[in-house]
């Protein structure tokens, strides 16, 4: 897959932007801004109340990208897997785990880190301890995918 | 205003996810390939989401409520049990196998690559399975 370039101004901007739309969503409507928990309840069996406003925040992320290209005049760059297996397992196991944890990396990683629970930062600690050895083992040891 | 706020909450965080180059899932996977082609920029963003959201966090619970709603709903549980270390693992076994979490997955919808819509489905098929199964 090759190397990335390092952006620590890129990220780190980008970063306090999260950190401000994560702020807005609690002064605005006091909520946690997790986005497993946003579209999970979404779903069945038990359908949360408050479906269009959800739906409105996943309709503003989904956005996001062609906001950003058309005000920039830039490319958004991707560089993802085409190996449909992998796809769908990894899609699964997302999915499943970020519910069945209660959080992903912005429920947990974000909101949950900046306020210090200890239940977030050790499900931080533990996913990306996950995704390590996973990229170890099909990189490492099978040789990619 | 309610859908306004959430509008601009997604709308603003896909930005942050785009231009901090978490839409790349090579970028993720090389975050996490610490042996190999190592890229730390996630840390910078999770650094700067971290630190703007501690600070940020600190000022709007001054207030006692939201601006729309009747009070803060923050998580309550502090206990850490075998769901959330399982349920983490899961999550990140999956994020290392392709370098998408869901933001990043869902903020690339727009940007049509077929990948992106395989995941996503299975992604929801996934969450759809937790759900009943903890139901």
């Amino acid at each position: 897959m090759g190397e990335t370039e390092l952006t620590p101004v890129a990220s780190l901007f980008g970063g306090v932007l999260v950190g401000m739309a994560v702020v807005l969503m609690m002064a605005g409507t006091g909520r946690v801004a997790g986005i497993s928990g946003i579209v999970s309840r979404l779903l069945p069996p038990r359908v949360a109340g408050d479906v269009m406003e959800r739906v409105a925040f996943i309709v503003g992320l989904v956005v996001a990208p062609l906001v950003f290209i058309f005000s920039t005049g830039q490319s958004v760059e991707q560089f993802i897997s085409s190996n449909v297996v992998l796809l769908v397992l990894a899609g699964v196991l997302v999915g499943f785990g970020s519910v069945w944890g209660n959080g992903c990396t912005s429920g947990h990683g974000v909101c949950g880190m900046a306020r210090l629970s200890k239940r977030s930062i050790t499900a931080t600690v533990v996913f990306t301890l996950a995704g390590m050895i996973a990229v170890f083992i099909v990189r490492h040891v099978i040789g990619g995918l | 205003m309610r859908l306004f706020i959430n509008l601009m909450g997604g709308l603003i965080f896909g930005l942050g996810l785009v231009i901090g180059g978490m839409t790349n899932p090579a970028k993720i996977l090389n975050f996490l390939d610490i042996t190999g082609t190592w890229d730390p920029s996630l840390a910078f963003v999770l650094g700067g989401a971290v630190v703007t959201t501690a600070i940020g966090y600190q000022l709007v619970f001054m207030r006692s409520k939201p601006l729309i709603g009747e009070n803060f709903e923050v998580p309550t549980t502090s206990q850490i049990d075998k769901k959330l270390i399982l349920g983490s693992f899961i999550f990140g076994t999956g994020w290392g196998l392709v370098g998408y979490c869901p933001g990043p997955a869902l903020a690339s919808l727009s940007l049509l690559n077929p990948s992106t819509f395989l995941f996503v489905v299975a992604m929801l098929a996934g969450m759809y399975g937790a759900r009943v199964l903890s139901s």
